[in-house]
């Protein structure tokens, strides 16, 4: 076990990767003698040559079409988008071709190209640089969306998406970065959970603490970089002798559905919570989601905490904008009040 | 050796069997225009009469493990590349016994296994994923080329410079070609495009470009055969313009009135097949051969015809299938 921040247990994970299977690619803008803007891609290319890690040209469009060449060859290509904002000029590619090729060819043409992206703001970086992309792609059949909110998870599931056929949108919490926890390097791919599967951890009150009514209980669902932040709420949450379910989606396409109904069932209660502007986001799809399978098990209306519908604002404002423990608390306390 | 790639070598070594093949697209074409004014061919398609020579030119250079990106005017190349009139109007006639099982139809054709990678609507897709097969060839050290093969109208798309300049700096073994029928969808090259010579935006990426009378099958063999050398020897890229005419419109249901008066007419006069024809009775080839071929590639198109169109309509399970690898349908 090794203690590593979620930059280095990318760095691992794309390290095992590299090394367990020679089909594997590193490409991107500065992905090689700079080691990526934010480290993730540091020292492999000394370490496997620049035939395997691939400083291109900046030309998102080129990148992501190059891999799906690459792919069509018997490669794997792993894109480094250098921010969220910049896959936009990829998008083309990403929907129209990697997402849908598989299909399109009776299943002849896997596409087994994983696109990682560092995403989410809270690191004062406008515009661009702060964008939360995922609902985007989570709406085309064809490709999977994950998004990792700790070290272990980020090393499990980098090493999970490239071993994978299907294309994947890898999105990194970039504000994480540098948040550290344990990593087991020298786990197997065959040992690990699913790719798909929803983490869920419960948060009781403490004895004494617990003077709440009778299921005073609440879901928080979430994921990447708002996991953090729905734990800090489920913490506070717990003090009031409220007990929390905090369900970390992992993967956002397809859904772990099934682990979100189960929550809901057991506390009765739901709040989403994500960065990406709310109208017809995952929170949304969720809430309906949860309102088609199990709505005769809540007690009070589905809230969001969402970023807000604008433009993601300047950095000096952002923490307006962002989906805080303090908003959480609150919408945990607008369900308990509606029982 | 499969069905498609004997039909390729037959291409190559006879200048008859590439006159037929000509002919076989050029009916095939029209076939196809009969039977959506039939309702029997649905959504839309878009033909390629006119630009047949270069199709059969490019696909006599190629090798058999060459690979080749087109777009969605492809029923030609799939067809020069070799793969059999039945399993291509299957497609497009949506049915299970085409080269995707009916699930791509007139615009999605592919077959892997000659090379020929999934064409699609998007103008100017091709291009990266030709230079990302050619990136792929360079890094396994193999002598084998991609092809992009582009309308006029995809050389104004950022991904254009950007595969043109990828593969220039990287010395990719990689031929960009420009199929310039003179319009790009509904708009004539003029109304749209700056430089006219399309060959000369090869300066811009330091690599060679030539621009050739793409309705002659000999002169876009020659032009084609250079490029695609220097790409197998480790020359790096070229950008070639084919200069061809589309004698139909962009789709099925365009009459193509935005045409100067007489300007069909004028490109008819170099029409790919009757210029062929007259070089191989110049060559000695008797009218009665020519005739001969003719009539043969006519019937075996009607054949085709008859059997496609009882052949079955896809299960309703093939649109759900394939879109992920199985775990997914897990996730329910």
């Amino acid at each position: 076990m090794l203690t590593l921040t979620m930059s280095r247990a990318l760095n691992e994970g794309l390290r095992c990767a590299l090394r367990d299977d020679p089909r594997v690619l590193v490409m991107g803008e500065d992905v090689g003698a700079l080691g990526g803007v934010f480290r993730v891609t540091d020292g492999l290319l000394s370490e496997f040559g620049p035939q395997r890690v691939i400083d291109t040209p900046l030309g998102e469009s080129g990148i992501i079409g190059t891999a799906v060449g690459l792919a069509m060859r018997g490669y794997r290509p792993v894109c480094e988008i250098q921010f969220d904002g910049f896959v936009f000029p990829a998008f083309d590619q990403i929907v129209s071709q990697v997402a849908k090729l598989r299909a399109r060819t009776e299943g002849r043409q896997p596409m087994p190209i994983v696109v990682r992206i560092p995403a989410g703001g809270g690191i004062g970086a406008v515009e661009h640089h702060s964008e939360s992309p995922e609902a985007y792609f989570a709406h085309t059949p064809g490709l999977r969306v994950v998004y990792p909110s700790s070290p272990s998870d980020a090393f499990r599931m980098i090493r999970q998406s490239i071993a994978l056929d299907d294309p994947v949108i890898f999105l990194e919490p970039k504000r994480c970065y540098w948040h550290k926890g344990e990593v087991e390097p020298e786990a197997e791919l065959a040992d690990m959970p699913p790719l798909l599967a929803a983490q869920t951890v419960r948060l009781s009150p403490q004895r004494g603490v617990a003077d709440g009514p009778p299921r005073y209980s609440v879901s928080i669902v979430c994921y990447g970089p708002t996991v953090e932040w729905a734990m800090r709420a489920a913490e506070a949450a717990t003090q009031q002798g409220v007990t929390v379910e905090v369900v970390d989606l992992r993967a956002l396409s397809p859904l772990d559905l099934g682990s979100v109904e189960a929550s809901v069932q057991r506390t009765h209660r739901l709040v989403v919570v994500h960065e990406a502007p709310g109208r017809v986001g995952l929170g949304a799809e969720i809430a309906a989601a949860v309102s088609e399978r199990c709505f005769a098990d809540l007690y009070a209306p589905v809230q969001r905490v969402v970023g807000l519908d604008i433009p993601y604002p300047p950095n000096r404002l952002e923490g307006a904008y962002l989906p805080t423990p303090e908003r959480i608390l609150d919408a945990v306390a607008m369900t308990l009040a509606a029982a | 050796m499969s069905v498609q790639l004997d039909r390729r070598s037959e291409i190559r070594a006879d200048a008859r069997a590439a006159y037929a093949r000509m002919v076989e697209i050029r009916l095939f074409e029209e076939q196809v225009n009969e039977l959506f004014a039939a309702g029997l061919v649905h959504g839309t398609t878009h033909l390629c009469q006119g630009q047949e020579a270069l199709d059969v030119a490019l696909a006599a250079v190629l090798r058999d493990d060459d690979v080749v990106a087109a777009t969605y005017r492809g029923h030609g190349i799939a067809l020069a590349l070799g793969m059999t009139p039945a399993s291509v109007l299957a497609e497009i006639m949506g049915r299970s016994t085409g080269c995707t099982g009916g699930v791509g139809g007139s615009m999605h054709l592919a077959d892997m296994s000659i090379g020929l990678l999934p064409t699609s609507a998007i103008i100017g897709a091709g291009l990266p994923i030709a230079t990302g097969a050619a990136l792929a060839f360079q890094t396994r050290g193999e002598d084998r080329v991609a092809v992009a093969v582009f309308g006029d109208g995809a050389s104004n798309i950022g991904a254009f410079h950007e595969s043109l300049n990828m593969a220039a700096v990287w010395r990719l073994p990689v031929l960009f070609l420009c199929d310039n029928n003179v319009y790009g969808e509904y708009s004539r090259i003029d109304r749209t495009t700056a430089v006219l010579d399309l060959s000369r935006r090869a300066a811009g990426y330091d690599i060679p470009g030539e621009s050739f009378d793409g309705m002659d099958v000999d002169t876009a063999r020659t032009a084609i055969a250079a490029a695609v050398d220097r790409a197998r020897n480790g020359g790096g890229p070229s950008l070639l313009e084919a200069r061809t005419y589309r004698f139909a419109g962009h789709s099925r249901a365009d009459k193509a009135l935005y045409r100067p008066e007489g300007e069909l007419e004028e490109y008819r006069k170099r029409d790919p097949i009757a210029v062929r024809r007259s070089a191989l009775l110049a060559q000695g080839v008797s009218e009665g051969e020519l005739a001969a071929i003719d009539a043969r590639v006519a019937d075996d198109i009607a054949a085709v015809v008859a059997t496609v169109s009882a052949d079955p309509l896809p299960d309703l399970a093939a649109m759900f299938a394939n879109i992920w690898t199985e775990p997914a349908a897990a996730a329910r």
